[in-house]
C-alpha cells in the first residue's frame, strides 16, 4: 500500500506544532510522546500501521475548531478518528498528520420522544445512543456489527448500515442534523431536528465522505420506537444457487423482513466449531427475522416458510422462543470471531445485485480455488452486501498480498455485475486504488470537486478514497 | 432544447451561449426564470426493472405515470408517495421522474420510509461544464465514493442536468387503514400524531386537514401491511386513542382519497393566495401556526411539514421570527406565489459559502437554472 511521502518540514516543526495544540487544547489532550501515539498507528485494517505525528482528544465543538485552526494555519493534515474500528483504515495516520480523537466527546445532549430525535457528541458509541433510549422503549436503528465499540462519528464518516437496515436503512437514512467544524475552524450547522430543508443537501453529502469534509462533532439521530417484538427463521439449503433464489423470492411476495442473512458452508462450518449453534449440516443457511405483535409475526414467518418450501429446503427452523431465537443469531453473530480463530482475514464487502448472488458465488468459488485461498461468505442478502472473507496467514511471506490481490477480483467482480466496491465499510486506503474500476476520472473528478469546496487545502483525512495518482496534483498545490 | 441522449445533452451545455431552464414535465412552473428551455423529455425510458431485487433504473425524462403503471403491475411502487403539483399550482404537462428527483419530492410517507432521495441508489448526469458523471449505482447498499446522489436530490437542477436515476422500490403493501380522529383542534391533533409515530405500529402517514369549508377537522392516522397485521394495529391505535372517538377506514380507494388530499394539499386547490410549506420540529407546529396566522393549514409528517394558504405577497419568514424573537427552527420554502421573494431559506453564511462554493464547481458559467436557488 503506498502512502503520500511524510512532508519533512511539518517532521520538523513537531516541536512547535504540538505546543501550539497544546496553548488551544487542555495540557492531557495533547499526545506526543512515542510510545503513546503507537495506540493510534492503526485502525481494524491493523496490516497497516503508522504512528502519527501526535494525537489530539479536545472535549468540545469549540475545542476540535481551536485546534483545526492551528493545523489549518501549520498546514498540517489532519486525521479524524472515531473508535478506530474501520476495517478499511479510514482512520490510518500518515506519520505528518495529526490525529483528532473524539473520544471524549461522548455525552448526550438532548433526547426528544415528541419529536423523535436524540442529540450526542459523536464520540458515543452506537450501541450507547440506544442504551440513552431503551428504557422508553425507543432505538436508533443502524446496527454494524461493531456496535459496541464504534463511535457514531465514524458511523456518520462511513455512513455505517447493518443487519437490520433492510427495512431501516442505513445511517444517512436516519441523520437529521450535523455540528461540522471544516478545517479551517469554520462551525457548521447542517439540517436539524427538522425534516428535509429548502437547500442543497449538504448533510447528505457529508455522511460518508469519510472524515475529508469536516470533523462532525455533534449529531442529531432519528430514533424509533421499538417494534413489539421480533423473531427469526433459520432455513437451510442444498446449494447457494436455491438460496439465492429463495431471498428474491421473499423479496418479490412482497414481505420485508428486518433481515435476511446469508452463510455458505465453510462460514457454517467454521461458526458451528466456534460457537456450537446447533447449526444443521447444509450448503448454505439463511437467517430471516421479522417484527411486530406475535400475531403479526406469524403471519409474516407463515409466508416466508410457505415460500421456503418451494425451494425443498434441508431444514427449517422456526424459533419458538427467545432461547431459540438467541441460539439462532448465535452461530452468525460469532462469525468474524470464529474466523479470527482459524486464521487472519480480510472482510470485503462489495455489494451486488440480489439477482446475480448465485453467479457471484460461483466465481467466487473458483477465484479461490485459483488462489489457493479459502473464502467463507457471510452476508447481509436482502440487499446484496456481500462479506466475502478472505483467509490467509499473516505469518507467510507473501500472504497478505495474495489475499489482497484476490480480495481485488473479487470486488472487480461485484463491480462488473452491477454492484459497487463497498457497501458499508468505506473505501478508505483499503479500495483506494479500486476506485477508477468502478467511476470513470469525470466521475472522480466530480467527487473530487465538493473535497475542493469543503477543504481546498486536502489536510482532512489524506490519501483516503481517492486513488493517489488522481489526487496527486490537489495534493501537491496544496 | 430536447436532446435524445446523454451525449447530445452535454454537447448542448457545452455549446450553450447562456442561461437554460431544465425542466422536465413543467408540473412545477418555476415562475419566470431566464433562459432558453432545455426539456428532458427525449431522455425517457425504464432502463431496467428488477422486482426480485426491488431495483429501477430510469430515463429522467420519464413520465412519473408510466413508472408507476410498471411499477404497479408487479405489486410494487415509489415508497417515498412523490406529490402531484398540478392541482396546486394550476398547471398542466405530466410530472416526471427527473424533475421529481431533483426537487427530492415527498409526500406523507416520507416521515416513516423516507424522502425521494432516500430512495435513489444511483445518478447520471451532466454538469454545467457539459460533463457527463455516474456515482451511485443500482445497489441497495453503496458507500463507494462520496454521495452525489444526495446533493443532486433536491438541487433543482443547480449542479447538473439529471439523465437517468436509480431507484429502490418497495413492495406495495396488502391492506391499509386510516384512523380518522374528527374534530381536534391544532395542539391535540399534534399530539395524537406525535404518540401515534411514537408507538411500536409502524405508522405510515399522521396528517391534520383542519376544518375548512367542508366541516370538521381530521386528523389522520395510517397503518399499512399484511391485513391482519392492519387489523391488529389499526385495532391497537383505536384503543389508543378511544377518548377521542377514532373512526377506522379500510376501504382502500377512501384510503387512498384521503391520502391524496393530504399528499396533494387538496384543501388549497382553486383558493386564490399564496402557498407555503414549512419544515419544523413537530413540536413546534403549533408556535409556528401562532405566528404564521395562516388563511388555512395543513399539517403532514406528523406535524414537522406545515402546508399554509396566506394573502398574496405576505412574507412568512418575517412573521416566523418577529423582531426581537428567536427565530423558530426549520425551513420556510415558497411553493405557489410568494411575490418576488427567495423561494428558499437564506442559509447562514459559512453554510452558504459551501452551497455557492459547489455551484460554482458543478456549473462555473452559473447558466443552469440561475437564480432559483441561491
Amino acid at each position: 500500500m503506498q502512502m503520500p511521502k511524510p512532508d519533512a518540514g511539518i517532521l520538523d516543526r513537531k516541536a512547535r506544532i504540538v505546543a501550539r495544540l497544546r496553548e488551544v487544547l487542555p495540557k492531557d489532550a495533547v499526545i506526543d510522546a512515542e510510545a503513546e501515539v503507537r495506540a493510534y498507528e492503526c485502525d481494524a485494517l491493523t496490516a497497516y500501521r503508522c504512528p502519527p505525528l501526535c494525537a489530539i482528544l479536545p472535549a468540545s465543538t469549540e475545542e476540535v475548531s481551536a485546534a483545526l485552526k492551528v493545523c489549518h494555519e501549520e498546514g498540517v493534515p489532519v486525521v479524524p478518528r472515531g473508535a478506530g474500528t474501520s476495517l478499511a483504515g479510514g482512520s490510518l495516520p500518515t506519520a505528518d498528520s495529526v490525529i483528532l480523537g473524539v473520544a471524549r466527546m461522548n455525552a448526550v445532549l438532548e433526547t426528544n420522544y415528541p419529536d423523535r430525535y436524540i442529540r450526542v457528541q459523536t464520540g458515543r458509541t452506537n450501541l450507547s445512543v440506544t442504551g440513552a433510549v431503551e428504557e422508553n422503549d425507543f432505538f436508533y436503528a443502524p446496527d454494524p456489527s461493531s456496535q459496541l465499540a464504534c463511535a457514531i462519528a465514524g458511523n456518520i464518516a462511513m455512513n455505517s448500515g447493518g443487519a437490520h437496515c433492510l427495512k431501516y436503512g442505513v445511517t444517512t437514512n436516519n441523520l437529521l442534523g450535523v455540528t461540522m467544524v471544516l478545517m479551517d475552524g469554520t462551525v457548521v450547522e447542517l439540517g436539524g431536528a427538522h425534516l428535509d430543508s429548502g437547500g442543497l443537501d449538504l448533510l447528505g453529502v457529508v455522511c460518508g465522505s469519510e472524515g475529508q469534509l469536516g470533523v462532525v462533532t455533534e449529531a442529531t439521530l432519528r430514533i424509533l420506537r421499538k417494534p413489539e417484538g421480533a423473531r427469526p427463521v433459520l432455513i437451510a439449503f442444498g446449494s447457494n444457487e436455491v438460496a439465492g433464489e429463495c431471498v428474491s423470492d421473499i423479496i418479490k411476495a412482497g414481505v420485508l423482513p428486518v433481515a435476511i442473512e446469508f452463510m455458505d458452508r465453510p462460514c457454517i462450518v467454521a461458526c458451528e466449531a466456534f460457537a456450537k449453534a446447533g447449526y444443521p449440516d447444509c450448503e448454505a443457511l439463511l437467517i430471516v427475522e421479522v417484527e411486530g405483535s406475535e400475531a403479526e409475526i406469524a403471519e409474516q414467518l407463515g409466508l416466508i416458510t410457505q415460500i421456503a418450501r418451494r425451494h425443498d429446503p434441508v431444514e427449517l427452523r422456526e424459533a419458538k422462543d427467545a432461547d431459540e431465537a438467541g441460539r439462532i443469531w448465535l452461530g452468525r453473530k460469532s462469525a468474524f470471531g470464529a474466523m479470527g480463530q482459524i486464521n487472519d482475514y480480510l472482510c470485503l464487502d462489495g455489494t451486488i445485485p440480489v439477482s446475480e448472488l448465485p453467479k457471484v458465488l460461483r466465481r467466487i468459488r473458483e477465484l479461490s480455488k485459483d488462489f489457493e485461498l479459502e473464502v467463507a461468505n457471510v452476508f447481509h442478502a436482502g440487499d446484496g452486501n456481500m462479506h466475502p472473507l478472505i483467509l490467509f496467514n499473516a505469518n507467510q511471506e507473501g500472504q497478505l498480498a495474495l489475499a489482497e490481490g484476490l480480495g481485488a477480483e473479487i470486488l472487480k467482480l461485484c463491480v462488473e455485475v452491477g454492484g459497487c466496491l463497498t457497501g458499508e465499510h468505506g473505501v478508505g486506503i483499503e479500495k483506494r486504488d479500486l476506485m477508477s474500476v468502478q467511476y470513470r476520472p469525470a466521475d472522480l473528478e466530480a467527487q473530487m470537486a465538493v473535497k475542493d469546496v469543503f477543504d481546498p487545502a486536502w489536510l482532512l483525512n489524506p490519501a483516503k478514497v481517492f486513488p493517489l495518482e488522481a489526487s496527486a496534483s490537489r495534493r501537491e498545490v496544496a | 432544447m430536447r436532446p435524445a441522449s446523454m451525449a447530445e445533452l452535454a454537447e448542448e451545455i457545452r455549446n450553450a451561449g447562456g442561461p437554460l431552464r431544465v425542466r422536465g414535465g413543467g408540473t412545477r412552473g418555476l415562475g419566470g426564470a431566464p433562459g432558453e428551455l432545455l426539456e428532458t423529455g427525449g431522455l425517457s425510458g425504464i432502463r431496467l426493472y428488477e422486482p426480485g431485487a426491488l431495483t429501477l433504473v430510469v430515463g429522467a425524462g420519464t413520465p412519473l405515470a408510466e413508472v408507476e403503471e410498471a411499477l404497479s403491475a408487479e405489486g410494487q411502487r415509489l415508497a417515498f408517495e412523490p406529490m402531484d403539483h398540478r392541482g396546486l399550482l394550476g398547471t398542466s404537462g405530466a410530472p416526471t421522474v427527473g424533475g421529481m428527483a431533483a426537487a427530492n419530492v415527498s409526500g406523507p410517507r416520507r416521515v416513516q420510509a423516507g424522502a425521494c432521495g432516500d430512495f435513489m441508489l444511483g445518478v447520471r448526469f451532466v454538469d454545467g461544464s457539459g460533463q457527463e458523471v455516474s456515482n451511485g449505482g443500482r445497489v441497495m447498499k453503496n458507500v463507494t465514493g462520496y454521495d452525489l446522489v444526495k446533493l443532486m436530490a433536491g438541487s433543482h437542477g443547480t449542479l447538473g442536468v439529471l439523465t437517468e436515476v436509480s431507484f429502490k422500490v418497495l413492495p406495495t403493501p396488502a391492506s391499509v387503514a386510516t384512523l380518522v380522529l374528527p374534530g381536534l383542534g391544532l395542539e391535540a391533533a399534534v399530539e395524537a400524531m406525535s404518540r401515534a409515530l411514537g408507538s411500536p405500529f409502524d405508522v405510515s402517514g399522521a396528517a391534520h386537514l383542519p376544518s375548512g369549508a367542508d366541516g370538521t377537522a381530521q386528523t389522520l392516522v395510517r397503518v399499512e401491511g399484511f391485513s391482519e397485521s392492519v387489523a391488529y394495529r389499526s385495532a391497537r391505535l383505536s384503543e389508543m386513542f378511544a377518548p377521542l372517538g377514532p373512526v377506522v377506514e379500510r376501504d382502500p380507494d377512501l384510503c387512498d382519497a384521503l391520502w391524496r388530499r393530504v399528499r396533494d394539499v387538496e384543501p388549497f386547490h382553486g383558493r386564490p393566495g399564496d402557498v407555503w410549506r414549512i419544515s419544523c420540529k413537530p413540536s413546534d407546529a403549533l408556535a409556528v401556526a401562532t405566528r404564521i396566522s395562516a388563511e388555512d393549514l395543513l399539517l403532514d409528517w406528523g406535524g414537522g411539514l406545515i402546508w399554509a394558504l396566506v394573502p398574496e405577497g405576505t412574507d412568512l419568514r418575517a412573521r416566523l421570527a418577529p423582531e426581537g424573537t428567536p427565530r423558530l427552527g426549520g425551513h420556510a420554502t415558497v411553493v405557489r406565489g410568494g411575490a418576488g421573494l427567495p423561494v428558499f431559506e437564506s442559509e447562514p453564511a459559512p453554510v452558504a459559502a459551501l452551497s455557492a462554493g459547489l455551484r460554482k464547481r458543478f456549473d462555473p458559467r452559473g447558466i443552469l437554472n440561475p437564480g432559483l436557488m441561491a
